[in-house]
């Protein structure tokens, strides 16, 4: 199992190393430079050229990768061209939002999606099997900042019941020592600063959740109704065991495999950036700060972001194999 | 006296916009206590929605059942509640299936598996649970139960897997044990096996066993009281000496004469039955072997034809009347003790 886990952690470097290239070359093709972003349409070419200089622009492109790659290998990812600050300290200070919305947002979908599947499976063709069925297709379809205005207009702006906008009400002095907002709360026992912390993730969490939860309900309900037809759960019930025995051990555990890889990869999604959820709540999390370095050609940014977030990728999708053994005992890794 | 009294059973399966299915029309049998009664026939012909209506685990939906099927005390196993049902499989009435690697959960422990039973029915738990299920282990044959009781079916053996399921199945001693197929899925030295396995455990038990199979090798060293079927309904029933001796109905004795004996002689051929169950009638315009069968006359599509003719009774209005005045099940069987050696 280390053997496993250690081969496919080292995997990751020729990944990387290929990624950030294709990526470095890419992103100093596009039109447009991080000088015009600064500088402005009306700049004169002479400052623009002074500019690009002292960027390092003017450099061959390959003097550039391997001046970001002798960086990358001391675990700097260089300073951010429109902040003057470094990549990893913007990135750790929006990090923690997203990874707590992204939490949120798919244990709501885990914790609704199960059960409604399961349900829908079971009782097939029933008013709930089609509401579900006809539901997820809805939360698919509809676009996120549609969604995300409309729950916030209802919820937030008419009814009153949560926060419109942020992470967490300005009012409150809070001390932050992770940056996770409600684990910062419970640790300094600021009941009311984790708890403001957690009302502010529950309607974006339910936008970001929509999607995932669709996926959940549909790949649930055909999975358990595959396994409802296997000969081991008529072997269950040929036991006399009860609904719940049969249910836990005998369905849902073969259920879950499909469910498994599912939920890894959407969360491996959800990580890499909400920025449409994100920018209807102005919540400070890494789905904005992307979109805004893309707009500022702000080359580390992109590239510091993009392979971050590749990292995490493998290991959520190192987790979830993971996992499958646990699940699964025919399943070995190797 | 009777264990289970199966009385004009049928069966009727509905879809939307398709014809109703009958798939078992009208089967009557009756099983004694310590008996062991087969239900013959080939596929199709109803044995195994039989088995599945008399365990209560036909699907909830699109199913109509008729009849009735009286268990002992008069419970009728047909139009009892879920509840009781439940309690009465796994203890009084158990279930051998067909396909081991697939009626066992590939994802839990055969230990487990064999102790849910116990913890369900005998209020068994933790280690006395664990040691009982060793003990079953044992008793079908599993060498080091200890171990095997943390492995998963997909590190048995195909015949080890059947003799778990058989472990779980007579794990509560029950009255009735119900096995369908047990022995298609395995290879014929392990089917000998298992089979020597079944009659052991039921002669100790005194259990009653229904035993179901397409293949009357089976029938042959084991059963008392056989019944063919043919679609949906019981073509001829009788004692084992007497049905082999003296195989009534044109079906039965097509079966018969269709699989190799051990006294042919070299070089024979074996007389299939032309045609396939998908040739058949419905009951209601005659008898429905008649498309296939070789004695075939104008009276046997006039309707249906009744059982008659008391203990071995048949239903055929031109039946077979040779007789071999022998005692010939043992030259089909497929026991130890009778083709192996």
């Amino acid at each position: 199992m280390l053997r496993f886990i250690v081969r496919r952690l080292l995997q990751l470097i020729p990944t990387l190393l290929g990624l950030s290239l294709l990526l470095f070359i890419w992103l100093h093709r596009l039109p447009g430079g991080p000088e015009t972003a600064l500088l402005g349409e009306r700049a004169t070419p002479e400052t623009r050229a002074a500019v690009r200089e002292a960027m390092g622009l003017d450099d061959p492109i390959f003097v550039q990768y391997g001046r970001f790659l002798k960086q990358l290998l001391t675990g700097d990812l260089g300073n951010s061209l429109s902040e003057k600050r470094p990549v990893i300290d913007l990135f750790l200070e929006r990090f923690p939002g997203t990874i707590e919305l992204t939490v949120v947002a798919m244990l709501f979908a885990i914790g609704l999606g199960i059960p409604l599947g399961y349900l829908a499976a079971k009782r097939r063709a029933s008013w709930l099997d089609h509401m579900s069925v006809g539901g997820s297709l809805v939360a698919i379809c509809i676009p996120i900042f549609f969604l995300g205005y409309l729950i916030k207009a209802v919820f937030a702006v008419k009814l009153g019941w949560f926060p419109t906008f942020g992470r967490q009400d300005t009012t409150i002095d809070a001390t932050h020592i992770t940056g996770f907002y409600v684990l910062d709360g419970i640790m300094t026992q600021e009941w009311d600063a984790a708890l403001d912390a957690l009302w502010h993730l529950v309607l974006p969490g339910l936008t970001l959740a929509s999607i995932p939860l669709a996926i959940i309900v549909r790949i649930t309900r055909a999975s358990v109704l595959e396994v409802l037809n296997e000969d081991y759960v008529r072997t269950a019930q040929a036991k006399g065991l009860t609904e719940r025995r049969i249910r836990g051990r005998h369905v849902l555990r073969n259920a879950m495999l499909p469910v498994v890889t599912v939920i890894g990869l959407l969360t491996g999604g959800l990580l890499s950036g909400a920025v449409l959820t994100e920018t209807v709540f102005s919540f400070t999390g890494i789905g904005q700060f992307a979109a805004q370095s893309i707009d500022h050609r702000d080359y580390p940014v992109m590239m510091g972001f993009i392979l971050i977030i590749a990292v995490v990728y493998v290991i959520v999708n190192l987790i979830v194999d993971i996992s499958y053994t646990f699940i699964d005992p025919r399943v070995r890794v190797r | 006296m009777s264990l289970l009294d199966v009385q004009d059973l049928s069966v009727v399966f509905h879809s939307k916009g398709r014809e109703d299915v009958r798939a078992v029309d009208g089967v009557t049998f009756e099983v004694r206590s310590g008996e062991i009664v087969g239900l013959v026939g080939e596929s199709g012909c109803g044995k195994s929605v039989t088995s599945l209506a008399l365990m209560g685990l036909l699907p909830p939906r699109g199913v109509k059942t008729g009849g009735k099927a009286i268990f002992d005390n008069g419970v009728d196993l047909l139009r009892t509640d879920q509840r009781t049902m439940r309690d009465l499989r796994g203890r009084e009435i158990a279930m051998i299936f067909q396909d081991p690697l697939s009626s066992l959960n590939p994802v839990v422990p055969i230990g487990d598996q064999v102790t849910e039973v116990l913890t369900r029915h005998r209020g068994m738990k933790g280690e006395a649970a664990k040691k009982e299920a060793e003990l079953l282990l044992d008793r079908v044959g599993i060498p080091d139960p200890r171990r095997r009781l943390k492995e998963y079916p997909h590190q048995l053996s195909g015949g080890m897997r059947q003799r778990a399921l058989i472990a779980m199945a007579v794990a509560c001693r029950p009255r009735l044990l119900i096995a369908d197929e047990p022995t298609t899925a395995l290879d014929v030295t392990i089917q000998a096996q298992i089979l020597e396995l079944l009659k052991e455990l039921v002669h100790q038990d005194g259990t009653a066993m229904v035993m179901i199979t397409h293949d009357l090798g089976v029938v042959a060293g084991l059963c008392d009281w056989i019944n063919v079927l043919y679609a949906g309904r019981v073509v001829e029933t009788a004692g084992r000496h007497a049905l082999f001796a003296k195989p009534t109905h044109p079906y039965t004795h097509g079966l018969l004469s269709s699989i190799p004996r051990l006294d042919s002689v070299r070089g024979e051929r074996l007389n299939p039955i032309p045609g396939s169950v998908r040739d058949l009638l419905p009951w209601l315009e005659g008898c429905a072997f008649a498309p296939r069968c070789d004695r075939v006359t104008e009276a046997c599509v006039e309707g249906p034809p009744e059982l008659t003719g008391g203990a071995h009774a048949f239903r055929c209005v031109n039946p077979v009347l040779e007789e071999s005045g022998q005692d010939e099940a043992a030259l089909y069987s497929r026991e130890v003790s009778g083709a192996i050696e």
